[in-house]
């Protein structure tokens, strides 16, 4: 894992003081709360319906045992007990303090963590694989590149002020697990002549007008990233929307004026920005890298595990994948327990995995897009004891990639912007197929719920996605069928007319009847939806 | 407070600027003043004959700005350049680094919010105008000319 050397640690605690002395402004009345209000959103901190919300970051959604212990004292401390892991691998804190936020900041900085650009009009935390470095399919590990993009991305004194957020995804391998072709920027590791470079995507996003994005550079050598992105980024600070804040992402620029040209502009200010010396030497990616090399793994380790109780071994076959050390595996916590929270977890909850990490992940975990959590470096021989750990803190459900595995944003139940509760529709459908024969006979089944317009519950990418809407005043939800974030990322079509809370849960089992009627050997819920298409689906629906 | 922030030697152009297109069609003008949507690189040509550029900031919110003020400078503009509009005190810092020399804001700014502002963080990630050298710089500074 990166560590801090002096000049990163400085700069962390020069922004601690740095909120602190804005908080006390605020707290004192010196400023107003609009004057308070663009500071404090480059921190992190929203103003939500009961509290003020914390966004901690977590780059590249990777966290070491210590880290997440000081979440959770966290959590306890100044919050009701509870984090809230996010799809952008970050974690929230729902119930702040406005008083306390620089303690929190500054709790934070003594384990290496921040909440530099985590909201705001400027880059936001870079998210990546959550196996990245274990996976055998990746050509290299796409955190060093993340880790350096962080580093540039802070604090950039050109690119704080765009005309929206923006989101960087770096993977590297052909499995896309990180929903890359729906960020602003998604960087794909690819060798050539063996030389590592990044493909270059531009334009994806979720929100009100969801797009893909379009591969505007098939490669980028390492040592021009910088100069490359800074040419992206200069291109769209100038001519993206700035009138609409709805049309302001850089997808909506890269929409109008059309591909080509958004290539044409970029490449002629590359021309530009490469001769001005802004790439670090290759020796500084080298010097992160180096914090990422892999692992020593015990070598002649048992890759047998014991199945004799099924109950494991179902937890085994569904949250445990393969990892590219022999005798090691990658473990996925589900946060999804029936009845929970999706993405939530306890004061409790969190120092426990932080116990697991420490004792048998190498001192490792990792956020995931999905509000999951992964101990990326676990011997096979430990995986009883995790289980049965697991067991003991309500967090043992097989379920990864299931129709319970619910991506849901916090919704109206704690969300300034919602239209419509999102937490208590997962749980919902959740108890609805909550019998675990059922979920493994419907497969992979990705369900994305968002609770208004701005899509932060990726619902536009889920093989069936909700979106809460308001009809005169009442909860009503559009369902969508057949989108994905993966490497084959594709956005979903609305069915129809939507639903009462009830009503939604419905349809879906409508759809999922129709899914099991029609499907042919091997096909998931996805592929049958793409072959036989949306008209099936409509007629059991509605019909 | 201090309605006026310079950080060049000598007096501030008096001079004051005229749009962008009555700069462009008059050719003894030699300060200008940028809006937002307005593409500086169309000055580009006249830089020699410059003394001042202001980039005017209608809302602190509109970043465009930076953008001018970084092409001005790498295309060897050393004149004045000088944001003015609705220019806060924590907002300096990144202007600096983008090439501003000079700040005229329409709320005068507190100075030791400025001073603090200014001397808050010893290092930076990014190089930019301002010459400051960047964090990757000083950990390789065999890799590094000068």
């Amino acid at each position: 894992m990166y560590r801090y050397d002096s000049y990163d640690q400085s700069i962390v605690d020069a922004r601690v003081e740095e909120f602190r002395d804005q908080t006390q402004r605020r707290l004192s009345g010196a400023l107003t709360e609009d004057q308070f209000k663009p500071l404090r959103l480059m921190n992190g901190l929203y103003l939500q319906l009961h509290a003020y919300m914390l966004r901690v970051a977590i780059p590249y959604g990777t966290l070491s045992g210590k880290q997440m212990r000081k979440l959770g004292e966290i959590a306890a401390k100044y919050d009701r007990g509870y984090g809230h892991f996010t799809t952008r691998q970050n974690l929230q804190y729902n119930w702040i303090k406005l008083a306390d936020a620089p303690d929190i900041l500054a709790e934070l900085a003594t384990v290496e963590m921040h909440a530099i650009q985590t909201s705001g009009n400027c880059i936001r935390n870079i998210s990546s694989d959550q196996y990245a470095g274990v996976s055998a399919d990746e050509i290299a590990d796409p955190r060093p590149w993340a880790e350096l993009l962080r580093q540039w991305s802070s604090f950039h004194p050109e690119f704080t002020y765009l005309p929206r957020k923006f989101k960087i995804c770096v993977i590297a391998s052909d499995d896309d697990r990180a929903a890359m072709r729906l960020h602003d920027i998604g960087l794909k590791l690819v060798s050539k002549d063996g030389v590592i470079g990044a493909e270059v995507y531009a334009g994806g996003g979720m929100g009100r007008t969801p797009m893909v994005a379009p591969l505007i550079r098939d490669f980028v050598p390492e040592e021009e990233i910088i100069s490359y992105l800074e040419a992206c980024l200069r291109v769209y600070n100038r001519y993206g929307r700035r009138d609409n804040k709805y049309k302001a992402r850089i997808k909506i620029l890269v929409h109008e004026i059309g591909v080509e040209e958004y290539k044409r502009q970029v490449e002629e200010e590359y021309a530009h920005m490469r001769t001005l010396g802004l790439n670090p030497p290759v020796e500084e990616l080298d010097r992160i890298r180096a914090f990422f090399a892999p692992p020593a793994y015990e070598t002649d380790l048992s890759d047998a595990i014991d199945r004799a109780d099924p109950a494991f071994a179902l937890w085994v076959d569904r949250q445990v994948v393969a990892h590219k050390a022999p005798g090691y595996a990658i473990v996925n916590i589900s946060l999804k327990p029936l009845d929970g929270i999706p993405g939530d977890a306890s004061a409790e909850q969190i120092a426990r995995i932080a116990d697991l990490a420490e004792r048998y992940s190498l001192d490792e975990l990792r956020v995931t897009h999905v509000q999951n959590l992964v101990l990326p470096h676990v011997k096979k021989a430990d995986l009883p004891a995790i289980w049965q750990a697991l067991e003991e803190i309500g967090l043992a459900e097989a379920n990864l990639d299931l129709i319970t595995d619910i991506i849901a944003c916090p919704g109206l139940d704690y969300c300034a912007l919602a239209n419509a509760r999102s937490i208590p529709l997962a749980q919902k459908i959740a108890q609805r197929f909550a019998e675990a024969e059922r979920q493994a006979e419907l497969g992979e089944l990705k369900v994305k719920i968002s609770g208004c317009i701005n899509a932060c519950g990726h619902h536009h990418a889920g093989h069936i996605g909700i979106l809460g809407v308001d009809r005169r005043g009442v909860e009503n939800f559009q369902l969508s069928l057949g989108g994905s974030g993966a490497e084959d990322a594709s956005l979903g079509q609305i069915t129809g007319p939507g639903f009462s809370e009830d009503g939604v849960v419905d349809a879906i089992e409508k759809v999922t009847d129709l899914y099991l009627a029609e499907r042919e050997s091997g096909e998931r819920f996805l592929d049958t939806y793409r072959r036989i298409g949306m008209k099936p689906f409509k007629e059991a629906i509605y019909g | 407070m201090v309605e006026f922030l310079s950080f060049r030697d000598g007096e501030a152009t008096q001079e004051p600027a005229v749009t962008v297109e009555s700069f462009t069609g008059q050719s003894n003008a030699t300060a200008v003043r940028i809006e937002p949507g307005e593409d500086a690189r169309e000055l580009l040509p006249h830089l020699t004959r410059l003394s001042l550029i202001e980039v005017n900031f209608p809302a602190y919110g509109d970043g465009r700005g930076y953008s001018a003020a970084r092409i001005l400078r790498e295309a060897g503009y050393t004149g004045e350049l000088r944001a003015v509009g609705d220019v806060l005190v924590d907002q300096i810092v990144a202007m600096r680094r983008c090439g501003f020399d000079s700040f005229h804001p329409a709320k005068a700014l507190d100075d030791a919010a400025v001073d603090r502002a200014l001397n808050r963080y010893d290092d930076v990630y990014q190089k930019a105008i301002d010459g400051r050298s960047p964090v990757w710089a000083k950990r390789h500074p065999e890799k590094i000319d000068g």
